[in-house]
């Protein structure tokens, strides 16, 4: 079996529901501050609440999920971008750390806090900033491979346009991605109030979503000239993904189907980053590890797979547990306890 | 100082602040499993308010063992890239086992809390706790395979640095994984109850709210149970891992036991001081033959000293202190849990305020018992990072900026331990149980929601 490829595709699709799922997480996070900043907490804060607390345990486990995919299936991941990752990785762990707690912390403690709203809202921006440098540096050109090892660019890293405007691209995904998905929820909690605040931030950022995922692929062109060339072949999955966007503002424009808009953000993305997954193989780190030479050896392969798919028929019933009872349940949504069940 | 020490500081402060909120975390589940059940069967809604209240708090403490696991997570691959290029050969199948096993906890644990009153029949909910206990627990186990394989690697043979015949199962089960398993899953349990009892009986002697008193008698006679029946089983499970080691990891019993000359009728040393230069221990209490007994039940077992083991492959000799103060720790928690239950069956008040003295130390020193029990482990391998395979000096990162970064981390773990302590005793300082009490389930002791 074709070991290299179902792995990439694991982990790329991993990366994919932790992209959406962790854009929500983080953008509902930052929306939160803000409107304790602009007075309308009272609005939408309960629905961001009432979001949240069931699910910001499942988002990490998302992200610690690909790290160790990663690993498992191609173990010379850990060695590249483990040498080359350790002050960037470092910065974001650090965020990460502070963000996880300190949700947790105002949520259980008596009062929230001010200063704890800002640390979790804020850090929900910085960090998608900051894990987008590890995808920057698979693009290849920030790592050296010396003779003593391993060696990460810094100063270049820091003044590639290429690096700063997928730092861009993910900063406005979080606010994109979560605003939509709000607007979708208070849409189901029939609070309108809430739906015209979360409706109005969406499109806000969606112009700015469109400029930058533009200019992104300009600044591939500049930086990895082969890999644009073949992300060209593609061409029909990224204009794929961008009907979507096309569909989904405009049903939020509208004020219709709030699902359906939210599906087809999420169809959005997932042609963009396929598309752009595709065309990136057979690298994970160009030039230096290749699909097709650094996946671990067969007999952990296999089991790696065997396990995946076990562990799926454990997960995808719990998961749609969840949506259930904190997605889907009418009751639960409008802040109304039930008991149904 | 260089990058080897660096490094091993910083893993060191990473496990040593993750240890205490995975035992928690893995423990905890248990105990409010136990309460929920208690309170269903005996329809007694006191037991479901300290479930429930004991359930909230652990929320916090699962918050910073999450975000401190997903740092170690990493930091394995960010400190010992090497090591990780190695060992991703054969540990990646139960890491990723153990990712699942988190996965599972964490859905049902979102669920578990946000759905107290909203199944018509409570037993629903209470089934929940299964699903949360097998998931902390099997990440015990699963995560407690990789420190094993690090300790006795097995399940591949190296040909000119290739691995060649990768057997992941035998890998995950090698020879020193039940053994630890079993050590970390009962002391994790031991540790939970402790906690709970330590703060029952605090509270006994301390609160101002004279009406709780009813439910910290409860708790501890509960968590009494719960601790003698693990702490038991730990002593049984250190009493294998004794005869373990002497099998398969003879130097790191020699140097925990300060054992230079490879004899039988070997003496067991407990306390004392070391002179590292002439070997002379004093102060120390010997037990004649016992650590003869211990490696192989018979006093004439035969116990490779250090002298025998290469000195570039000698564990440091410092972990013989660990050892003791695990033991000593263990044993109290045990010792404790039997005097509570001969008070309580002889016509001795186990309520006495000496002894509630007594319960108020269990759970810390369990925590620290489990600290020095991971020390004595972690240095006894020492220099290896993969036993007989790759020493911890080739394995560390050459990246620069380890020296920024473990002061970072330490840092960052002052604060969140300091937030967490300050969460949790707000939560819990100036509301009485009873107030927790009425507000859930009103004033009559009618079991919740009990049909």
């Amino acid at each position: 079996m074709n070991y290299e490829l179902i792995g990439v595709t694991v982990l790329w699709t991993f990366l994919y529901g932790y992209i959406i799922v962790a854009s929500i997480d983080f953008g509902a996070g930052f929306f939160n501050f803000y409107s304790k900043l602009t007075g309308d907490d009272n609005v939408i804060s309960p629905i961001i609440q009432r979001y949240l607390n069931p699910v910001w345990e499942v988002t990490n486990v998302f992200f610690v999920f690909f790290f160790v995919g990663i690993i498992g299936f191609y173990p010379d991941t850990a060695y590249y971008y483990g040498t080359a990752l350790l002050i960037p990785a470092s910065i974001a762990l650090i965020l990460l750390a502070i963000r996880g707690a300190y949700y947790a912390f105002n949520s259980y403690n008596k009062e929230p806090k001010l200063s704890w709203t800002f640390l979790y809202g804020v850090t929900g921006l910085l960090i998608p900033a900051s894990l987008s440098m590890a995808l920057v540096i698979s693009e290849g050109g920030y790592i050296v491979d010396g003779g003593d090892g391993i060696q990460l660019q810094l100063e270049e890293l820091l003044f590639s346009t290429y690096g700063w405007s997928v730092v861009f691209l993910a900063i406005i995904t979080v606010l994109y991605v979560s605003s939509g998905f709000l607007t979708f929820y208070a849409a189901r909690a029939e609070d309108n109030q809430a739906l015209e605040l979360v409706r109005r931030w969406f499109l806000i950022w969606a112009l700015p979503m469109l400029f930058i995922s533009q200019f992104v692929f300009l600044g591939l062109r500049e930086h990895n000239l082969e890999h644009f060339q073949r992300a060209q072949d593609y061409w029909y999955l990224f204009g794929l993904s961008l009907v979507s966007m096309g569909i989904a503002v405009f049903l939020m424009w509208r004020r219709r189907f709030f699902g359906l808009a939210f599906i087809m953000i999420m169809l959005q993305f997932a042609f963009a980053f396929y598309g752009y997954g595709i065309s990136k193989l057979p690298y994970i780190l160009y030039p230096y590890i290749d699909i097709n030479t650094s996946v671990v050896n067969d007999a952990m392969a296999f089991s790696l797979t065997i396990v995946f798919i076990l562990g799926l028929l454990l997960l995808i019933p719990s998961l749609v547990l969840v949506m259930r009872l904190f997605l889907f349940d009418k009751e639960y949504v409008r802040g109304k306890s039930s008991n149904k069940y | 100082m260089d990058d080897v020490i660096i490094g091993r500081v910083l893993t060191a402060s990473t496990l040593g602040f993750h240890i205490i909120f995975a035992t928690i975390g893995v423990g905890m589940p248990l105990v409010f499993m136990v309460l929920e059940f208690l309170g269903l069967r005996k329809k007694d809604d006191k037991y479901l308010t300290m479930a429930r209240r004991i359930a909230k708090g652990y929320t916090v403490t699962v918050a910073v063992g999450v975000v401190t696991g997903t740092i170690i997570g990493l930091q394995l691959s960010l400190i010992w890239p090497e090591f990780m290029q190695f060992g991703g050969q054969i540990i990646a199948l139960p890491l990723f086992m153990e990712t699942f096993a988190f996965f599972f906890e964490a859905i049902f644990l979102g669920i578990f809390l946000y759905t107290w009153d909203r199944f018509r029949n409570p037993w629903h909910h209470w089934l929940l706790n299964i699903p949360i206990v097998v998931g902390s627990t099997l990440s015990a186990v699963f995560i407690t395979t990789v420190n094993s394989f690090m300790n006795t690697p097995a399940g591949f043979d190296l040909v000119d640095d290739v691995f060649v015949n990768v057997d992941p199962l035998a890998a995950m089960f090698n020879p020193s994984s039940y053994v630890r398993i079993f050590h970390v899953v009962v002391t994790a349990y031991t540790t939970a109850a402790f906690i709970i009892a330590s703060i029952a009986a605090f509270k006994l002697l301390r609160s101002k709210h004279k009406e709780d008193r009813e439910y910290h008698k409860k708790a501890l006679r509960v968590m009494m149970v719960i601790g003698l029946i693990a702490a038991a089983m730990s002593a049984l499970a250190g009493d294998l891992s004794a005869k373990f080691l002497h099998e398969n990891q003879p130097e790191k019993l020699a140097a925990m036991e300060w054992h230079f000359e490879t004899e039988d009728n070997a003496d067991l040393v407990l306390f004392g001081m070391l002179d590292e230069e002439t070997q002379e221990v004093s102060y120390e209490i010997r037990v004649p033959s016992a650590l003869s007994f211990l490696a192989g039940s018979s006093f004439d077992t035969e116990v490779t000293g250090l002298n025998d083991i290469p000195e570039d492959e000698r564990p440091p000799l410092i972990i013989h202190y660990f050892f003791d103060t695990m033991v000593f720790f263990g044993m109290f928690g045990l010792s404790v849990a039997i005097i509570y239950h001969i008070a309580k069956f002889t016509r001795f008040n186990e309520h006495h305020p000496a002894l509630l003295y007594l319960y108020v130390l269990t759970g810390p020193l369990s925590v620290a018992a489990i600290e020095s029990g991971w020390f004595l482990a972690e240095l006894g391998r020492q220099p290896w990072i993969l036993r007989g395979y790759m020493r911890v000096s080739e394995a560390v990162t050459n990246a620069e900026g380890l020296g920024i970064t473990l002061i970072a981390f330490v840092m960052l773990y002052i604060v969140l331990g300091a937030t967490c302590v300050y969460v949790l005793l707000r939560m819990f300082q100036n509301k009485s149980v009873h107030a927790d009490h009425l507000e859930m389930y009103g004033d009559k002791d009618r079991g919740g929601l009990l049909p």
